[in-house]
């Protein structure tokens, strides 16, 4: 399979499960852009989160896995207690350096580690939550003139993540979800 | 498109690396990138370097400063009883066979600030194997090394650790090991009595000795996949026959060249045994 040209990196904390639920729902099985999702969670927590998304969406959920190479059709989960990283070659990497905003896996890790590998191919999107993380990986992503989307605060479940990231890139687009979904599925090549 | 900068950032990461071989002997060649580069900007950032240049000079002028460099770039972020689910399988899956034999060696690779080796050592105790133990403590880093034994760490942590201990089986009045001082708590020493800590760099070193266990835990995912072969093949030539193995919660052995050689104890925990 070849690698792609393009990623969808989400991030998103107190809300940040359901909201990415109504994204990831929308679109199909052969979605032709890799996804990472990165979404806090209690430490040392077990349970498998890939069996929230299992049942309702159709790309394959999967936990990532250190040295995977990111493919299309997936949507890759940051594991519990540790950052995601990316490689230039598209393989993954784990950390498990310092919390960064409190938090382990971080979404600033990732979305700053993504952009680096991807630049302007990149596709950012803050969710709702109670934290400040993603913000700086945000700005990160759009300085590299990728695309940033956050979700408008008026609808998400908790608006800090999503106003901070507003007030720190001032040129952001401010979505609702479902213009979110019809955004990604317009990016979606046949 | 990756952005010029960028991609003079990563060149000179690779000259760095060459230069550190040749200067001080330290191989990072092997290590996974990623996090290589985020420790090196988080390092500049710390240090307020503002190029890639001015931290070389600094690097190879001042030995002092190159110690605190590989302290940042190699991580030594750990903790007591890291996923506790993995220290009651070993305390009910692997403890008990060990007991079988008169003299118990474990290695315990990439110790860090010694964390997880106080955590090993109660755990020994509780099981009544500690005086016949002797564990290997290494790392690349020297001066974590002189933490390892000292088991001092932060007041601030032991509620996270307590629990910890007691989701890992523990026996004790988690405070009958430590005292406390200052903010600080300080592990009974008598736990460390039978350990050897030395330098040993997985990148470069050679095996030293057999042990019946051997724990290296979230060291290999900042490797590539070569290096973590050789690192196998280390292991292995260290291991005696049925000794076991334990690794990192998203670290396998599967795309290993030695993998056949191994059986999984606790697939989850990832807990390995050698079987021939």
């Amino acid at each position: 399979m070849e690698t792609s040209s393009k990623v969808i990196v989400m991030g998103g904390s107190w809300g940040g499960i359901q909201a990415s639920v109504t994204i990831l729902k929308a679109l199909p099985a052969n979605y032709s852009i890799p996804i990472i999702l990165v979404l806090h969670r209690l430490r040392n927590y077990d349970g498998n989160l890939q069996d929230v998304f299992k049942h309702k969406i159709a790309l394959k959920a999967v936990e990532v896995e250190e040295k995977e190479t990111l493919l299309p059709g997936h949507v890759y989960l940051a594991p519990s207690n540790y950052h995601v990283l990316l490689e230039n070659d598209h393989t993954f990497s784990l950390d498990d350096s310092e919390l960064e905003n409190y938090s382990r896996p971080s979404i600033d890790v990732t979305f700053t580690s993504v952009a680096d590998v991807f630049a302007d191919n990149t596709v950012g999107i803050l969710l709702s939550g109670a934290s400040k993380d993603g913000s700086s990986g945000l700005k990160h992503i759009f300085e590299k003139q990728g695309t940033v989307i956050v979700q408008d605060p008026d609808e998400a479940e908790i608006e800090t993540m999503p106003l901070a990231a507003i007030q720190a890139i001032p040129g952001c687009t401010v979505m609702k979800l479902h213009q979110i979904q019809a955004f990604l599925l317009s990016l979606h090549d046949h | 498109m990756k952005l010029d900068n960028e991609a003079q950032f990563e060149q000179d990461v690779e000259e760095l690396i060459k230069e550190i071989h040749t200067q001080y002997g330290y191989d990072f060649s092997g290590y996974a990138r990623a996090s290589v580069y985020r420790r090196i900007k988080r390092f500049l950032s710390q240090k307020h370097l503002t190029s890639m240049e001015t931290l070389r000079k600094e690097l190879f002028t001042d030995s002092y400063f190159f110690e605190n460099f590989l302290q940042e770039i190699t991580v030594n972020v750990t903790e007591m009883f890291r996923d506790p689910s993995f220290f009651l399988s070993l305390r009910e899956n692997v403890l008990p066979i060990l007991s079988t034999y008169p003299f118990i060696k474990i290695w315990d690779a990439g110790c860090s600030s010694g964390e997880e080796l106080f955590s090993l050592a109660i755990l020994l105790k509780e099981e009544g194997l500690l005086d016949r133990t002797k564990i290997y403590a290494t790392d690349i880093n020297q001066k974590v090394l002189k933490q390892a034994k000292e088991g001092i760490f932060s007041a601030s942590n032991m509620p996270a650790y307590t629990a910890g201990y007691y989701a890992a089986g523990g026996k004790q009045e988690f405070s009958s090991y430590y005292s406390s001082n200052y903010g600080s708590v300080k592990f009974d020493s008598s736990l460390v009595k039978n350990v050897v800590i030395y330098p040993h760099n997985l990148a470069t070193d050679f095996s030293f000795n057999e042990f019946h266990l051997i724990l290296c835990r979230n060291v290999l995912i900042y490797f590539n996949r070569e290096l973590q072969e050789r690192v196998f093949r280390l292991f292995d030539e260290s291991m005696v026959s049925l000794g076991y193995l334990a690794l990192g919660k998203k670290e396998t052995l599967a795309m290993s060249g030695i993998s056949s050689n191994y059986n999984f104890v606790d697939k989850n925990n990832r807990i390995y045994r050698k079987i021939n």
